[in-house]
C-alpha cells in the first residue's frame, strides 16, 4: 500500500463526535462541545441522519474574540443556559481542536463555575479531553466514558451488580445486552446505554433530552459491582481500567460477543460473574448452528473486505471465518497496535490470514481491494463507492449507515445478532446471482 | 415553561401582537443549541459544487468528514467534488505547524487528480497555529500552474455568512483570467443555485428556451474555465442572495456588470424571475418578452390542474417553516399559498433586518418569525401553532417526526427538484405526502390510543 500524507474518503471522525454520543448513552446528560458552534452542529446532522432522532448538543459557540482571550465566559454562560433550558442531571463536556490549541483549562473552568454559581442546584459537570487531532471518535468515546466514571462513580459497599461496558455499537445491541442480562439473572447495568435515547418512540409533547440511558444513580454505585467488563482489549482510556484503578473494582476484557465463539466465550464470561444461561439462549445457539449449515455453501470462501471500527472489525472478521467465508483485509481509520494479533487471533485454524490496516482511509481500501478482487464488503456506508464500482455487495453494518433505513436498529451481538447478520449476507448473495442470472430462477 | 431564553427573545417577532422589531445576525448564544453552523460551513456550502475543482480542506479530520458529499449538488460531467481530502492534522502538526504536511498533500493530489483549480480550506486550529496558507498556496500555484486559492473558514471567526464572504473572495481570484470569446449579448451568470437534484438545468433549460445564453453556473454544476470567463456575461441572476450577492457585487464594481435577484421556487417567483430576465435584455431582442410568456403558458398550462388537484387535500392546512437564508423564504410562504396552506411559523439561520422586514410585509398576523432559533424553540412553535408539516433540514426532522408531524426537506441534502415549474409540483406533492399520510392520525398526540391502554390493569 503506498504512503499517502493526505486522507482521501476518510474511514473515521473526530474524537468529540464520539463523546458526544457515549454521554448521550448517561439519562439526563447533555453533551457539550467546548469549541466553536460548528462542529456541534456538524456532529448532530451526522448523528441524526444515522439515527434519525433528536440529539441536542450544546456548544459555548466560541467567536474570534473568546479564541483569542479565552473561552471561560461563553463557557460558564452556556452551562448556565443549558441548565435553564434542558435541567440535565449531567453535564458532559468534551473539548475540541480549537480549545485545546488555545490551552483551555477546563477542569479549571469547572471549579470555577462551581464555586461562582454556589448558590444554583448545579448539576454534575465532567469532562473529556478530546482534541480531534489527537484520535478518532472511538477514541472521544472511551474518553468520555472514564469522565464520567472518574467524575460520578464513588466508593460504595459491593452490591453484586456488574457493569458491562458494550462500545459503540447499535440501540439494538445495547437493547440486547440489557435483556440478556434480565435473561440471565443478573443486575446488569450497561454503560452507556442509548437504546431508547437514540431509537425512541413518537411523544405527546416534546422532551428536551430523550427519556432513557444508563442512570446517574447507577453510576455512582458502580464500584460496587462483582467487576466490570469491557468489551474488547483495553483501551489507553479503560474506563474500566481506571475504575479498578481508582476504586478496586476488578475489569474484565472479553471481545464483543459477534458471531459463535465470541457468544460463547462472553456468556462464559456473564456466568462466572453469577449468570446463568437461560434456555432460549441455549436455543438461539442452535438455531444459528442450523442456519451456518444451511447456508454454508453460499458463502464458503466468499473473499470478504471489512473495514471500520477495530471493535466491529475484530467481531465480524471472527464471524465471517466461522461461516467459512474469507476476510481478505481487515482495515480500520483508528491508529491501533493490536489489530494485528487480535485478527490474526480470531481467524486462526479456519481460514488464511487477511491483510490488515490502520489508519486507513478509503482511499488506501480501495486500492487494496482492487487487487483482492473482493466478493463482498461489511462496512458503514461510507464504503458504498467502493461497492458500487466493483458492483459487490456491501452488508451495512456499525455507524454511520447514511444510506439505508433502521441502522439504528441492526442487531449484531449475541446468537441473534450472528444469525440476523448471517441471513443478511446470505440473501445479498443470493440476490445477487439471481439478478447476474440469465434464466432468472425464483426458486433457489 | 417559556421555550425561548430571555436572551434571545428579540429574535423572535409575533407578527400583529407586537411591533415588528427584529434583532438577528448576531453570534449564537453559547448553550442555546443553535441549528447554526460555521465560517468553514458558508465557505464549503458555496464552492464545494464546483466539479472540477480540488476542495482540500486543511485541519484535523472531522471537518472533511462531516461535509463528506452530503449534499445533492450535481454534476453534469466531473465528479471530483464528491470526494473528500483533508491534511487529517495530527498531534505534532499542531506543535510544529501544519505546512509542511499542506505543500506535500498538494504535491501529491494534483498530479493523481489533475483538477482545474484546488481550494484549500483553512479550519478552526489552522488560524491558531498561524500556519501561512497563502504562501504554500502561492509556492503550489507556481509549482503546478493552475489556482490553487486560499479559503479563510476558521469557523470561530463568526457565522455562516463570513464563510460565505471568504467563498466570494476565493471566487473572485478566478474571475478575469479567461478568454471571454463566444459570449454574446443575450447572456447570463446563474449565481446562488446549487444544482440540488439537478435544479439548474432545469432553470438552464428555461433559459436556453428564450435565447438567453448561460456562461457560467456559480456554483452548481460549475467549473472553473466557466468562472474564469464569466465577467463576459450582461447581466447575474442571483438567487441566493446571502451566499452570492457579495460575488455578484464585485462583478458589478469591477465589471459592470448589473444584477437582479430572482427566485426560482414557486409560480410567481419563477415567473417573475423569467420576466426579469425578458425586461433586461428587452432593448436587444423586443420578441424576448414574447417567447417569454408563451412558455410560463405552457408550463402553467401544464401545472396548475395538477397542484389544484393537490390543493383540495391541503386547504387550510398549517406550515412552519426554518431555512437557511431567509430569502428562499419569501418564495416558500408564496408557494404554501398556492397550495391554500398558511404558513404560522417562519425562520431562518441568517436572515438580515431587510429580509426579515420584507417578510414580515408578506407573512399573516399571528405568525411567528424567529432568527438563529434551537430544537426547544422550534418544538414549542410547532405545537403552539398546531403544524400539519414543517419544512426544514435534516436536523429539523426529528423534532417534528417526534412530535408526530409531517416534515418536508427543504436544504442542502435534498434530493428531489424543488426549483422552476416541475419543481413546484414536486414541492405539493412532497408536502402532500408528508402532510396526508394515515400515520398522523394513529399518533398519541392526536389523540389515539391503542385499547388496551383503556383496560383496568394494563397499563403499559
Ligand atoms: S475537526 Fe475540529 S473543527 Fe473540525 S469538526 Fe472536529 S472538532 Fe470541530
Amino acid at each position: 500500500m503506498s504512503e499517502y500524507v493526505s486522507t482521501i474518503n476518510a474511514c473515521k471522525m473526530c474524537m468529540p463526535i464520539g463523546a458526544a454520543l457515549a454521554f448521550r448513552g448517561i439519562d439526563g446528560c447533555i453533551p457539550y462541545i467546548h469549541g466553536s458552534q460548528g462542529c456541534a452542529t456538524y456532529m448532530r446532522r451526522y448523528i441524526i441522519s444515522h439515527f434519525r432522532e433528536p440529539i441536542d448538543i450544546a456548544s459555548s459557540s466560541m467567536d474570534e474574540k473568546a479564541a483569542v482571550h479565552g473561552g471561560g465566559p461563553n463557557f460558564k454562560k452556556g452551562i448556565l443556559n443549558v441548565m435553564r433550558k434542558y435541567n440535565p442531571q449531567l453535564v458532559g463536556v468534551a473539548t475540541t481542536c480549537l480549545t485545546e490549541t488555545i490551552g483551555e483549562d477546563v477542569p479549571r473552568l469547572v471549579q470555577e463555575f462551581r464555586e461562582e454559581f454556589a448558590d444554583l442546584p448545579l448539576p454534575e459537570i465532567v469532562t473529556a479531553s478530546t482534541p480531534s487531532y489527537s484520535g478518532t471518535h472511538i477514541d472521544g468515546w472511551h474518553a468520555a466514558l472514564q469522565a464520567v466514571v472518574n467524575g460520578v462513580a464513588q466508593p460504595v459497599d459491593s452490591h453484586g451488580g456488574v457493569t458491562l461496558m458494550p462500545g459503540f455499537l447499535s440501540p439494538a445491541d445495547h437493547r440486547w445486552f440489557k435483556e440478556l442480562g434480565a435473561r440471565m439473572g443478573l443486575a446488569l447495568t450497561l454503560l452507556p446505554d442509548f437504546s431508547d435515547v437514540l431509537d425512541g418512540p413518537t411523544w405527546e409533547t416534546y422532551q428536551p433530552l430523550a427519556p432513557g440511558g444508563t442512570p446517574m444513580e447507577a453510576i455512582r454505585r458502580m464500584a460496587g459491582a462483582c467487576a466490570t467488563v469491557e468489551l474488547g482489549v483495553p483501551h489507553r482510556l479503560s474506563p474500566a481500567q481506571s475504575l479498578e484503578q481508582r476504586l478496586g473494582t476488578p475489569a474484565r476484557f472479553t471481545d464483543t460477543p459477534i458471531g459463535l465463539r465470541a457468544t460463547d466465550r462472553f456468556l462464559g464470561v456473564l456466568t462466572e460473574l453469577g449468570g446463568c444461561v437461560a434456555p432460549r439462549e441455549v436455543a438461539a445457539r442452535g438455531r444459528l448452528l442450523d442456519a451456518l449449515v444451511d447456508g454454508h455453501k453460499y458463502v464458503f470462501g466468499k473473499r470478504v473486505v471489512v473495514y471500520g471500527e477495530e471493535e466491529l472489525a475484530v467481531g465480524v472478521t471472527a464471524f465471517l471465518a466461522e461461516m467459512g467465508a474469507r476476510p481478505v483485509l481487515v482495515a480500520t481509520g483508528g491508529a491501533s497496535a493490536t489489530l494485528a494479533d487480535r485478527v490474526r487471533a480470531v481467524v486462526d485454524g479456519l481460514c488464511p490470514l487477511p491483510e490488515v490496516r490502520t489508519e486507513a482511509d478509503f482511499h488506501q481500501i480501495e486500492e487494496e481491494a482492487n487487487s483482492m478482487e473482493p466478493d463482498f464488503l461489511v462496512g458503514h456506508s461510507k464504503g458504498y463507492k467502493l461497492a458500487r464500482s466493483r458492483g459487490i455487495p456491501l452488508i451495512r453494518l456499525g455507524f454511520p449507515i447514511h444510506d439505508r433505513f433502521g441502522g439504528q436498529r441492526l442487531l449484531c451481538v449475541g446468537y441473534d445478532g450472528a444469525l440476523e447478520l448471517y441471513d443478511r449476507i446470505v440473501n445479498a448473495l443470493l440476490a445477487q446471482s439471481q439478478d447476474a442470472s440469465p434464466v432468472g430462477y425464483w426458486y433457489l | 415553561m417559556n421555550a425561548v431564553l430571555e436572551e434571545r427573545a428579540s429574535q423572535v417577532c409575533r407578527l400583529g401582537e407586537e411591533p415588528f422589531a427584529m434583532v438577528c445576525n448576531r453570534p449564537s448564544l453559547a448553550g442555546a443549541v443553535s441549528q447554526r453552523a460555521c465560517v468553514f460551513c458558508g465557505s464549503r456550502v458555496v464552492l464545494y459544487p464546483i466539479a472540477d475543482a480540488l476542495h482540500l480542506v486543511h485541519g484535523p479530520i472531522g471537518c472533511a468528514v462531516y461535509t463528506w458529499d452530503i449534499r445533492g449538488a450535481l454534476s453534469s460531467g466531473p465528479q471530483l467534488h464528491r470526494m473528500s481530502f483533508s491534511t487529517d492534522l495530527k498531534e505534532k502538526d499542531v506543535i510544529f505547524g501544519g505546512e509542511n504536511k499542506l505543500a506535500a498533500s498538494l504535491d501529491e493530489l494534483i498530479p493523481q487528480y489533475t483538477p482545474k483549480a484546488v481550494f484549500v480550506y483553512s479550519t478552526c486550529i489552522v488560524g491558531l497555529i498561524g500556519d501561512d496558507v497563502d504562501a504554500v498556496c502561492r509556492k503550489a500555484e507556481e509549482r503546478f500552474g493552475i489556482p490553487v486559492i486560499p479559503v479563510h473558514s476558521e469557523g470561530f471567526k463568526g457565522n455562516k455568512r463570513a464563510g460565505y464572504s471568504a467563498a466570494c473572495q476565493a471566487l473572485m481570484r478566478l474571475v478575469g483570467k479567461g478568454s471571454t470569446e463566444g459570449i454574446g449579448p443575450l447572456s447570463v451568470n446563474i449565481l446562488g443555485d446549487f444544482n440540488l437534484a439537478g435544479e439548474i438545468w432545469i432553470v438552464r433549460g428555461y433559459l436556453e428556451k428564450m435565447g438567453i445564453q448561460v456562461v457560467a453556473n456559480v456554483t452548481g454544476d460549475g467549473r472553473v474555465e466557466d468562472i474564469q470567463r464569466c465577467h463576459g456575461a450582461r447581466l447575474n441572476l442571483v438567487q441566493c442572495s446571502g451566499a452570492t450577492m457579495e460575488f455578484a457585487r464585485m462583478l458589478q464594481e469591477r465589471y459592470g456588470i448589473p444584477c437582479i435577484r430572482v427566485s426560482y421556487l414557486g409560480i410567481e417567483d419563477m415567473a417573475d424571475s423569467l420576466y426579469k430576465v425578458a425586461d433586461f435584455f428587452a432593448a436587444q431582442d423586443p420578441s424576448l418578452r414574447e417567447r417569454t410568456a408563451q412558455l410560463v403558458r405552457t408550463e402553467l398550462e401544464w401545472l396548475l390542474p395538477r397542484l389544484a388537484e393537490l390543493r383540495r387535500d391541503l386547504e387550510g392546512k398549517r406550515a412552519a417553516l426554518y431555512v437557511g437564508g431567509s430569502f428562499k423564504a419569501f418564495s416558500l410562504v408564496k408557494a404554501f399559498r398556492h397550495l391554500g396552506m398558511q404558513s404560522v411559523v417562519v425562520g431562518s439561520q441568517t436572515g438580515t433586518t431587510e429580509e426579515y422586514e420584507e417578510l414580515a410585509g408578506i407573512c399573516d398576523p399571528g405568525t411567528i418569525l424567529v432568527d438563529d432559533a434551537n430544537p426547544l424553540e422550534l418544538a414549542a412553535f410547532l405545537e403552539e401553532k398546531k403544524v400539519d408539516v414543517f419544512v426544514g433540514g435534516v436536523k429539523e426532522r426529528p423534532i417534528a417526526y417526534k412530535l408526530g408531524i409531517g416534515f418536508c426537506d427543504h436544504n442542502h441534502e435534498r434530493k428531489i427538484a424543488l426549483e422552476g415549474f416541475v419543481g413546484m409540483y414536486n414541492f405539493a406533492k412532497e408536502v402532500h405526502a408528508s402532510t396526508m399520510s394515515s400515520v398522523w392520525k394513529i399518533m398519541p398526540r392526536k389523540g389515539y390510543k391503542p385499547p388496551f391502554l383503556d383496560k383496568e390493569g394494563c397499563h403499559v
